[in-house]
């Protein structure tokens, strides 16, 4: 086997922190997108172009922004150290929340695309029929958009097994946990372990593709069913 | 509108005057390295007029790039195995390795009242995270290690470990307070014979193989002058002073 104890701990890490953000942006994500595609509001552009900077910003950026404000002198470390729950930095949940950030336009993005494309006209039919908001969203909207909520897991789950710069900014190389995948190959690299850079590396690459066919290929089959 | 127009042009045709004479070295240079190079690089440029581009970051990553055809005339390493392996491969001019700098070691906290000079607060162990450096790609990290070995240390803080890429995310995860403390490069913290912030405990020689940090001109720089100009001032005194006034011995 190629692959040593810690590469597989990293694996099975990048999928449970990928797998757990997925959830966790889908049900942060929905209400922001449903919101995004709705409103009239003047906050609908500045609201969009936050949810969007993570695409635009170098991921160091966040992780340097996550480092300090998590850390004992930030913000967010001093109101979770004032509750108890210490500071986040170097643990799973500090990653969790960095992953959520830099995962947040690949979730709402396309969450907003299918409702913006469902409309107010299967709303409006429901309430006739004297659905209430609960009912038409899950009874119309979801079934819907659903489409998009598949593309949006798909697209989370992916952007955050590759993530890199905010890890390794606010990780701390802990095997188990915050020594994700893409860590352990920089790891084998810089150690000159090349011949376990590659498994990882080459691993990566197959995972990637299978991921974006999957995505390509439904997406056609989702075409059709329409 | 003319005037300064034609003032450029002249400042212009200097500089491509200069660039006959003065020839310019690309170098790669260790993290912990940063803060003397730093002062070098002017100095060096004004006694020699070579031009110096530096850039800083991991050996191990060096390693890689110059394997991979980067464009460095010299490597100034934070160990002394890579500039030999890449001699023994054939990647660098042979004979051309010496060691420049001896680093030192330093348990550091930003917090000034933290550390009394002493190992007190380590062997108390009431904090939650000891920052290091990566030990298997930093010598800094390594020989962190075999501090924590010497002092029957190495179970009780496993624990509570976090390491930097390199030994500059090390000493940024204790500068940003999320460390409470770390083994860090003296030459981060210490400058002209004094500890510039925050308190330490400066780790005896002793408990530590010496962090022998060798450079040597890389197959790329083999014919330029300004490469072999960059390693005759860095073996001469006015480097000397520079480097020890950051806390580095001297072979």
């Amino acid at each position: 086997m190629p692959l040593s104890k810690n590469d597989l701990d990293a694996i099975l890490l990048t999928l449970e922190l990928a797998s757990l953000t997925t959830v966790l942006l889908l049900i942060i994500g929905t209400p922001i997108a449903l919101w995004l595609a709705r409103t009239d509001s003047w906050l609908k552009r500045p609201v969009g172009a936050v949810v969007a900077l993570p695409l635009v910003l170098p991921p160091t950026v966040i992780g340097f922004y996550l480092l300090v404000s998590m850390g004992p002198n930030g913000f967010f470390g001093q109101l979770t150290q004032s509750l108890g729950l210490g500071t986040f930095t170097f643990t799973f949940t500090g990653l969790v929340i960095g992953s959520i950030f830099y995962s947040l336009p690949f979730v709402v993005q396309p969450l907003q695309n299918a409702f913006e494309a469902i409309g107010r006209g299967p709303l409006e039919a429901a309430a006739t029929l004297r659905a209430n908001p609960w009912d038409s969203f899950f009874s119309v909207v979801l079934p819907l958009a659903r489409p998009g909520f598949i593309t949006a897991a798909i697209l989370s789950f992916a952007h955050t097994i590759g993530e890199f710069g905010v890890v390794l900014m606010i990780g701390g190389n802990i095997p188990g946990k915050t020594q994700v995948v893409s860590v352990q190959i920089y790891n084998h690299v810089e150690t000159m372990n090349y011949a376990q850079a590659h498994w990882l590396a080459g691993g990566m690459v197959a995972f990637s593709f299978i991921v974006l066919l999957a995505l390509y290929g439904g997406r056609n089959a989702r075409m059709r069913a329409l | 509108m003319l005037k300064p127009l034609k003032h450029s042009l002249l400042a212009l045709g200097l500089v491509f005057a200069s660039g006959a004479i003065a020839d310019e070295v690309k170098v790669a240079v260790a993290a912990n390295f940063t803060a003397p190079m730093q002062a070098i690089t002017p100095a060096f440029e004004k006694a020699t007029g070579h031009k110096l581009l530096v850039s800083f970051g991991a050996t191990g990553q060096f390693y890689a790039q110059i394997r991979n055809g980067a464009p460095y005339d010299v490597l100034l390493a934070a160990d002394d195995t890579t500039p030999a392996r890449l001699e023994r491969e054939g990647a660098a001019v042979p004979g051309s390795r010496f060691t420049y700098a001896i680093g030192g070691l330093v348990l550091w906290s930003a917090d000034a009242s933290y550390l009394d000079g002493t190992d007190a607060a380590l062997k108390a162990g009431q904090f939650r995270h000891l920052s290091i450096a990566n030990p298997k790609a930093a010598p800094y990290g390594l020989a962190a290690m075999q501090v924590l070995a010497k002092q029957g240390l190495s179970e009780t803080v496993k624990a509570k470990l976090v390491e930097g890429q390199n030994i500059t995310q090390a000493h940024q995860f204790v500068s940003s307070g999320n460390a409470e403390l770390g083994f860090v490069a003296l030459s981060q913290v210490y400058k002209d014979g004094q500890l510039s912030s925050g308190s330490a405990w400066i780790v005896p020689d002793a408990m530590y193989d010496p962090i022998r940090q060798d450079a040597v001109i890389l197959k790329q720089g083999a014919n330029n002058p300004a490469a072999v100009a960059l390693v005759e001032y860095l073996k001469g005194p006015e480097a000397a002073k520079v480097i020890e006034s950051f806390g580095y011995k001297l072979p």
